[in-house]
């Protein structure tokens, strides 16, 4: 009746977790009790579970991507202390069982549902709104894609209390992850949680996609497309390339432990490279969806705080895309060792080396932005500036093992933990925090405290390197990653400065949360205040409207004369567009998506389970929503005119406001 | 029909500018085609690398039946035909010929996924499952897949044809989903003749 599902299956004897369960229990029920106490659970179902509005879904992402970071943060610094610990006689205070789990998770969660969902969340708030769109393309989708994406975080959070999470690291490569060798159900969570959000990964590139070639304000042609747009378009390319090969990868890994086929097996005929091959022709690409929009957040806050055009826009937009072509063609230098055969390493090292090349271009133009600029250095320039010479070391650790003579001995140590974190910590994080600062007063109408996010940019760019620097060191002196003790004598002391950088980013992290706390209790002050909806004198279509903006985003969809028009028509001191005000045709919020990630939860944990009742249900309720979804003819709706003209009003009083305030 | 319901706002933006412009729902579906054939992509490369690891059991020459399959391809391509007589159809806005058309490009379509299954049931029942070889674990994912997808488009199809039934015209929205059905279904043909030729047929070769 329950699979394998039984009260054994959740770990009374394992403390850490029993307290954490606690905890988690607390805060879900302290928040649960207060939306009941104050009475918003209509507010909450009407205006954001069930809406359609790429603005507030991009909220949602973001939060969930935060609350992942907490996660994925909370695992990185277990294992720090575990190794500060673990020396000799030590065992540490983590059995191997539970920091192997720790390892995978921490990396899952990383990828997935961080990144992966800060990403996408800034993708929603920012595409619509810098090519003068009302909406996207399938509105119904993006919500869809949500709750996707939130299914798969609740799945391998509740991996934590219920059974166990895989052990044998973020990829699960066989043969360790086959039944054979891992017969729990950990690696059943990670295949459920990471292909229900791989399907919402790939209905957001659809989707945006679309948007961007369908929907671009009149006279945006490709070479006016803000840079930001441009990565986020390369990025939607990358996905759709990249995903099916992720969910085919995945799929025939749960047939092989599902129905006992022989893909990845050791026996009959299986083949173990087979999935290395494959995973990676996802994962290098995936990387890349990962930076290319920290690149475009990157582009967006130089210019805009150097007071210029970005410089080389054009060669910025070919690089952007020379990347994203090459991310396709280096995949095997994740494997060198694998014995693939010189010529085909000697080919993949090449192209690993040239991708450096559009990257450096990059670099080369975000410095001649800020060349002769008025550099203004507010916190998310800060953490630009922090990018730029991070990024910078971890691109050229990457040359290093781009070489596979050197990659034979760096392969599998911490120098290349400490690479991939140089890079995905100095790149992608950095860019989402950047960006996140830059965008927040359009998002909210307010702005974010520039003393505290200063603080946790130090914080974290101090931390980032104390933490890391040792494991390069670590690494060329031999010790390999996913260790969960060690007696080298010469490695403790670098272990223990790596666990003080933990200790500085969990500073960071805190001073990101007070940031957080500080700007929301001081949001009424006049200088917080983003009345105009341009605080920053920006150059783009989404400074053009008001923080926040209405539901449709543009009272007029605006005429594109060039790059930045917005800014040049600031500068003509050219004001009204003259348009008359017609209804706005907008999608209605729907719960179709709320449902459907309901159904593809039961259906997710049932089949982890092996409960096949309960995951028919889950099937079928997912089929039924969407036949009934797709019969509903009440899904639009017209925003009237004397609506349009009153939100204009009020936005024109703010602006007055300010200026008299000027 | 100006104001007939789609998924997205912006295709009628220009309801007000006088323009006509194609529905995105289309674009859109074209996209999420290309992921499909990356998906088939990735099933066929698993295939090509484990083609040949028999394991010690049957090869393709010994297990299939070209008469069978060739059925099964005419029928898959007739149905591809039939198909497209709906289509004409629906551009004529003759909604009950449409609606035997795909009535018959359904029996069609549910004639080829239960030869496919009779062809995996006696497998099975010959101990040649899909847990044999990685050959035969490669074979059946392949051949499982396409026919996965047929029956996707069977229920899809089933229900296009209820919502159409009713005294109402064919509305825009509907002639969007026969479109979409449409690239589905002849989609599935052409994936269908990549297995016909690198699976069947060269396996039998």
């Amino acid at each position: 009746m329950l699979g394998k599902l039984s009260l054994s299956a959740i770990p009374l004897d394992v403390p850490i977790l029993v307290g954490t369960f606690l905890g988690v229990a607390v805060i879900g029920l302290a928040v649960l009790g207060a939306v009941t106490y104050y009475g918003k659970w209509g507010y909450l179902w009407r205006d954001w579970l069930t809406t359609v509005d790429h603005k507030r879904l991009a909220v949602m992402y973001i939060i969930l991507a935060i609350v992942m970071l907490f996660r994925g943060f909370a695992d990185a610094i277990m294992m720090r202390t575990q190794l500060a610990l673990a020396y000799k006689g030590n065992p540490g205070y983590l059995p191997p069982h539970h920091y192997d789990q720790i390892f995978s998770a921490h990396g899952t969660i990383m990828i997935f549902f961080m990144a992966m969902a800060f990403m996408t969340g800034l993708m929603n708030l920012v595409v619509p709104l810098q090519i003068g769109a009302r909406d996207v393309a399938f509105p119904f989708l993006n919500s869809l894609s949500f709750y996707m994406t939130l299914v798969g975080a609740l799945l391998i959070n509740i991996s934590l209390f219920i059974g166990e999470f895989a052990q044998c690291g973020w990829l699960v490569y066989p043969p360790l992850s086959e039944m054979q060798f891992s017969p729990g159900v950990g690696v059943d969570y990670y295949i459920w949680a990471v292909q229900i959000s791989g399907v919402g990964t790939l209905l957001t590139g659809v989707n945006f996609f679309t948007t961007i070639v369908k929907m671009r304000a009149p006279g945006m042609g490709w070479m006016q497309m803000p840079v930001f747009t441009w990565t986020a378009f390369c990025t939607t390319v990358l996905i759709m390339v990249s995903f099916p090969v992720l969910t085919v990868t995945l799929a025939l890994l749960s047939l092989d432990r599902y129905l006992g086929m022989h893909f990845f097996t050791n026996d009959a005929g299986g083949n173990v490279m087979l999935y290395l091959s494959m995973i990676w022709t996802w994962g290098h690409p995936e990387v890349y969806i990962l930076v290319i929009p920290a690149f475009g957040v990157f582009s967006e806050v130089t210019a805009t705080f150097s007071q210029k055009p970005l410089f080389g826009y054009k060669t910025m937009v070919y690089a952007t895309c020379s990347i994203m072509v090459l991310s396709f063609v280096v995949w095997v230098h994740h494997f060198f060792t694998m014995g693939a055969g010189a010529n085909v390493n000697t080919f993949f090292g090449i192209m690993t080396m040239i991708i450096a090349v559009p990257t450096g271009v990059k670099i080369f133009n975000w410095l001649f932005t800020m060349y002769k600029g008025r550099v203004e250095f507010t916190a998310p320039m800060h953490w630009t500036l922090g990018f730029m010479i991070t990024f910078s070391i971890g691109g050229m650790t990457g040359v290093m093992m781009a070489m596979p003579a050197a990659d034979w001995i760096l392969h599998n140590s911490l120098f290349l933990i400490a690479h991939f974190h140089n890079v995905i910590i100095g790149g992608v994080y950095f860019g989402y925090i950047a960006g996140m600062g830059f965008w927040f007063p359009k998002a909210f109408g307010f702005k974010l405290n520039e003393a505290w996010g200063k603080r946790a940019f130090w914080c974290w760019f101090v931390g980032f390197y104390l933490a890391f620097i040792p494991l390069y060191v670590l690494g060329l002196e031999g010790m390999t990653r996913r260790m969960n003790h060690y007696d080298n004598p010469d490695w403790y002391p670098w272990m223990l400065v790596a666990e003080v950088g933990a200790i500085v980013i969990a500073l960071g992290i805190v001073c990101q949360l007070t940031q957080l706390y500080v700007s929301i209790r001081d949001r009424n002050l006049p200088e917080n205040l983003d009345l105009t909806g341009d605080p920053w004198n920006g150059r783009t279509l989404e400074w053009s409207i008001s923080s926040p903006p209405p539901a449709y985003n543009f009272a007029v969809i605006p005429d594109i004369h060039g790059l930045d028009t917005f800014h040049t028509e600031k500068q003509l001191g050219r004001q009204a567009h003259g348009k008359p005000l017609a209804p706005i045709h907008m999608p209605k919020n729907t719960s179709a998506g709320v449902f459907i990630g309901l159904f593809s939860f039961i259906l997710g944990f049932a089949s982890i389970w092996y409960i096949w009742w309960l995951a028919a249900i889950g099937l079928i309720g997912i089929v039924a929503t969407m036949i009934l979804r797709s019969a509903d003819r009440d899904v639009d709706y017209y925003v009237p005119v004397s609506e349009i003209e009153h939100n204009e009003e009020v936005y024109s009083r703010r602006i007055a406001a300010a200026q008299a305030a000027e | 029909m100006a104001h007939e319901a789609t998924m997205s706002p912006l295709a009628h933006a220009d309801d007000h500018h006088g323009e006509h412009h194609e529905s995105p729902n289309v674009f859109g579906f074209w996209l999420y085609l290309m992921t499909d054939c990356v998906l088939f992509g990735s099933i066929f490369a698993a295939f090509a690398v484990l083609r040949n690891q028999y394991a010690g059991g049957p090869s393709g020459k010994e297990l299939f039946d070209l008469t069978n399959v060739g059925i099964e391809t005419a029928i898959l391509l007739f149905s591809s035909i039939t198909y497209g007589f709906a289509s004409l159809n629906a551009l004529a806005k003759n909604k009950k010929m449409v609606l035997l058309w795909l009535a018959v490009t359904f029996v069609l379509g549910l004639s080829f996924v239960g030869l496919e299954l009779n062809e995996f049931s006696s497998m099975i029942a010959e101990g040649n499952g899909p847990d044999r070889s990685a050959f035969l674990s490669a074979f059946f994912t392949l051949v499982g897949t396409h026919g996965l997808h047929v029956t996707c488009g069977l229920i899809w199809m089933a229900v296009l044809m209820v919502q159409m039934m009713g005294p109402q015209d064919l509305s825009e929205r509907m002639m969007n989903k026969l479109a979409c059905l449409s690239l589905f279904w002849h989609f599935l043909d052409i994936v269908w003749i990549c297995v016909f030729s690198f699976v069947y047929l060269a396996g039998v070769m």
